[in-house]
C-alpha cells in the first residue's frame, strides 16, 4: 500500500461528453484522492455513469483529458492501458456477474487472465477467501448468478472486482434495489474494506444513508459539470438551489438525523 | 519499486527463518507458493520487515505458513498485519464445486427432465389453443373487442415488411430448382420438363413451405420476444390487473394477421419462384415467356393452389400460437427470452413439416394429386 502518496488517483479535466445533440458533461472537473471514498450524486441523467464509464474507458470522451494513477488514459493503446486497468476494479449496478459461470468462476476470471500461470488449487484459495471477505455464504461460490438474491449478486460482484486486489474500486450505485438492513450492511462492507486494503473509493449514489455513512467527500453533478465538492458540512453551507433540495428534502433530514442519531449512540 | 520478491532463509537445526524483501504480490506468487513447499523444517520464522508492498494473496501466503507450518510472523508493519488479520478472519472452509453427479444419473434425470418438457408443453399448448378459441369466441360477439389498429400494425410487421425478403429468397429458390433441374432432366432429353418441375413443386409445396419458414423466423421469434420482454416487465401482469385480456390484445391481433397474411405471402412467394424459373427457362433454355406461362397453365392443376391456400392458414396460425406461447412462458431473467425464442422458432418449423406431410398424404388420398 502506498498511502504515503499524496497525489490524485483520479483526475479529470475539461471533460466534455455528448450524445449526438444532447450535451452530457461540458467542461467537467474532478479529483479523487488517495484513500477517500468520493461519493458522486446529481438528479437522474446528468451523466454519473456516464462520467464513470468515461474513467473506466467504456466510453470515449469528445473533450478532456483522464488521469489514473497520474497516467493519461485517452487515446491510450489498448494493451499499454493494461497495467493502469489491473489496478481497479468496477462494480456494475446490475453486479454484471457472467451468468454461464459460477461465482468462484467469476472471481477467478481477472486472475485468469492476468496471471495465466497461477494453478487451480492456489485460484481456488483465493477465490474462496475473496468469497468470504465479501461477506457472501460458505456455499456461494459453487452457485450461479441466478440462483443468488440482489444484495448477494452485488456482494459476488465486490468479490470479482477485488479479484486482483485493486487499489481503486469504482461502485455504481452499490445500494440501489437493497433493502435498508442490507444496504447498511453493505455500507459497512464497503468501509471495512476500504480500511482494510486500503482502497481509494469512487461510488456514485443515489443513497442518502450511503452518503451520511461512508463518503469522506461528495461530488454535486449539475448544469453539466461538477458545481460542487466537499464533505455533507461543507455541502450544506452552499447556497444552490439543487444541493438544497437534495440534503434538506424530506429524505436528507431524516438521513442526517438518523446519522447524528447514530453517531450519539 | 522492484517487481520481484526475494527471500533468504538459513536453516539451523530444524529452524528456518525467510526473509521476505520486495513486493509480496500476486505477480510472484506462483513461484513463491511453489519454493515454500519445498522448505522442510519443524520451525519457521517469516520475517516481513523488509517487504514493501503485499496484497492480500501474499498475505494469503504468509497466513498459510502459519497456519499449516506454525509459523511465527515478525517485522509486519501495521497496514500488513491489518491484512493479514484479515485475511484470517477470512480463512473459512468455503463451497467452491457443484455437487459431483454421476453421469448415468445426470442422463437420466436430463431424459426425464425432457420428458416432462415435453408432454407439458404439449398439454400448455392444448391449453393455450382452447385460451385463444375462446378469446377469438369473445371476439366475435363482441366485434368492437377487436384491436383493428394492433391487427393493423401487425399486417405491416408481418406481411408488408416480409414481402421483399419472402420474394427475393422465392426467386432464387425457383432459379435453382429449374436450374439442377434441367441438368437432371437433360440426361433423359426431358428438359422441357423443367416447366412442369417449377410450377408443381413452387406452387403446391415450396412457396407455402419456404414462406412459413421466413415468418417462423421473422414473425415466430419477434412474438416469442416481445411478449418474453412484455412478461418480464410486468407489462401482462398490469393489464390483466387493470382488466384488459392479454389474449385478445395481444395474442389475437398477432395470430389473426398471421392467419390472414400468410396465404397472400405464400401465394407471392409461389409466383416469384415461378418468375425465377421462367426467367431461367428463358435465358438458359431458350424457352420463351410466353409458351412457358402456357405450359404452366396447362401442367398445373388449380388443386395444387387450392392445396398451398388451405395449408398456408394452418401454418400461420401454428407459428404464431408457438412465438406467442413461448413468450409467455418465460419467466425470471432475460437470458429465457432467448431460449424461449428460439424454442419457438424450431418448434414452428418442426410443427410446420410434421404437418405439411399430414397434409400432403390427405390430399393425395382424396385425389388431389
Amino acid at each position: 500500500m502506498r498511502s504515503d502518496d499524496k497525489s490524485p488517483v483520479v483526475q479529470v479535466t475539461g471533460l466534455r461528453n455528448c450524445f449526438g445533440e444532447q450535451i452530457v458533461h461540458d467542461g467537467l472537473d474532478l479529483e479523487v484522492r488517495r484513500g477517500e471514498i468520493f461519493g458522486v450524486v446529481g438528479g437522474s441523467g446528468t451523466g454519473k455513469s456516464v462520467l464513470m464509464r468515461s474513467i473506466i474507458g467504456l466510453q470515449m470522451p469528445d473533450e478532456g483529458e483522464i488521469k489514473v494513477f497520474g497516467e493519461p488514459m485517452i487515446g491510450r493503446d489498448k494493451e499499454e492501458a493494461k497495467h493502469v486497468r489491473r489496478r481497479w476494479g468496477v462494480l456494475f449496478q446490475g453486479a454484471a456477474l457472467f451468468s454461464t459461470l459460477t461465482v468462484a468462476e467469476n472471481i477467478q476470471v481477472p486472475i485468469k487472465e492476468y496471471y495465466p500461470g497461477i494453478g487451480q488449487v492456489l485460484l481456488d484459495e483465493i477465490a474462496a477467501y475473496k468469497i468470504s471477505m465479501a461477506g457472501l455464504a460458505v456455499d456461494a461460490g459453487a452457485k450461479f448468478p441466478s440462483e443468488l438474491s440482489g444484495g448477494m449478486k452485488k456482494r459476488a460482484g465486490i468479490a470479482r472486482a477485488l479479484s486482483l486486489d485493486p487499489e481503486l474500486l469504482f461502485l455504481d450505485e452499490p445500494t440501489s434495489g437493497l433493502d435498508p438492513i442490507g444496504a447498511a450492511a453493505f455500507d459497512q462492507l464497503i468501509l471495512e474494506l476500504r480500511d482494510a486494503l486500503g482502497l481509494t473509493v469512487f461510488l456514485i449514489t443515489h443513497d442518502l444513508d450511503t452518503l451520511y455513512a461512508i463518503c469522506d467527500r461528495i461530488a454535486v453533478l449539475a448544469d453539466r459539470k461538477v458545481v460542487a465538492v466537499g464533505t455533507i458540512e461543507e455541502l450544506l453551507a452552499l447556497d444552490h438551489q439543487w444541493i438544497q433540495d437534495y440534503f434538506k428534502g424530506p429524505r436528507g433530514r431524516t438521513a442526517a438525523r438518523r446519522e447524528t442519531e447514530g453517531a450519539d449512540a | 519499486m522492484s517487481v520481484t520478491t526475494e527471500f533468504s532463509r538459513n536453516v539451523e537445526d530444524g529452524h528456518c527463518v525467510l526473509r521476505f524483501s520486495g513486493n509480496l504480490t500476486i505477480l510472484r506468487v506462483r513461484k513463491l507458493s511453489e519454493q515454500l513447499n519445498e522448505i522442510e523444517a519443524d520451525r519457521i520464522t517469516v520475517d516481513l520487515s523488509e517487504v514493501e508492498r503485499m496484497d492480500t494473496v501474499g498475505a494469503w501466503l504468509v497466513h498459510k505458513l502459519e497456519r499449516d507450518r506454525g509459523a511465527t510472523i515478525v517485522g509486519a508493519n501495521r497496514e500488513q498485519q491489518l491484512l493479514i488479520d484479515h485475511v484470517t478472519a477470512a480463512d473459512q472452509p468455503v463451497k467452491l464445486k457443484r455437487d459431483y453427479v454421476p453421469p448415468f444419473t445426470r442422463v437420466v434425470s436430463q431424459l426425464g427432465a425432457w420428458t416432462l418438457t415435453f408432454l407439458g408443453t404439449l398439454k400448455g399448448m392444448l391449453g393455450f389453443f382452447g385460451a385463444m378459441l375462446m378469446a377469438f369466441g369473445q371476439i366475435f360477439r363482441h366485434p368492437r373487442r377487436l384491436r383493428i389498429n394492433a391487427v393493423l400494425t401487425q399486417f405491416e410487421v408481418v406481411g408488408v415488411h416480409a414481402l421483399f425478403i419472402v420474394g427475393l429468397m422465392s426467386f432464387l429458390v425457383g432459379i435453382v430448382i429449374a436450374q439442377q433441374g434441367a441438368v437432371q432432366l437433360r440426361q433423359f432429353g426431358a428438359e422441357v420438363f423443367t416447366v412442369n418441375l417449377i410450377g408443381r413443386s413452387a406452387v403446391k409445396e415450396l412457396g407455402v413451405l419456404m414462406t412459413a419458414i421466413m415468418v417462423a423466423g421473422r414473425s415466430g421469434s419477434a412474438f416469442a420476444a416481445q411478449l418474453g420482454s412484455m412478461k418480464l416487465n410486468e407489462e401482462i401482469d398490469a393489464m390483466r390487473t387493470i382488466g384488459v385480456s392479454p389474449m385478445e390484445a395481444l395474442v389475437a391481433p398477432r395470430v389473426l394477421s398471421t392467419v390472414l397474411l400468410m396465404p397472400l405471402l405464400g401465394f407471392f412467394a409461389a409466383m416469384m419462384a415461378v418468375l425465377g424459373g421462367g426467367i431461367f427457362c428463358w435465358l438458359s433454355l431458350d424457352i420463351p415467356p410466353v409458351t412457358f406461362v402456357q405450359r404452366i397453365r396447362e401442367v398445373v392443376p388449380m388443386t395444387d393452389l387450392y392445396q398451398a391456400l388451405i395449408k398456408a392458414p394452418v401454418f400461420g396460425m401454428i407459428i404464431a400460437m408457438a412465438g406467442c406461447y413461448q413468450g409467455f412462458q418465460v419467466e425470471g431473467n432475460a437470458e429465457e427470452v432467448g431460449l424461449r425464442t428460439t424454442t419457438a422458432v424450431v418448434q414452428g418449423i418442426f410443427m410446420v413439416i410434421v404437418l405439411d406431410a399430414f397434409f400432403a398424404v390427405f390430399f393425395t388420398e382424396i385425389g388431389w394429386l
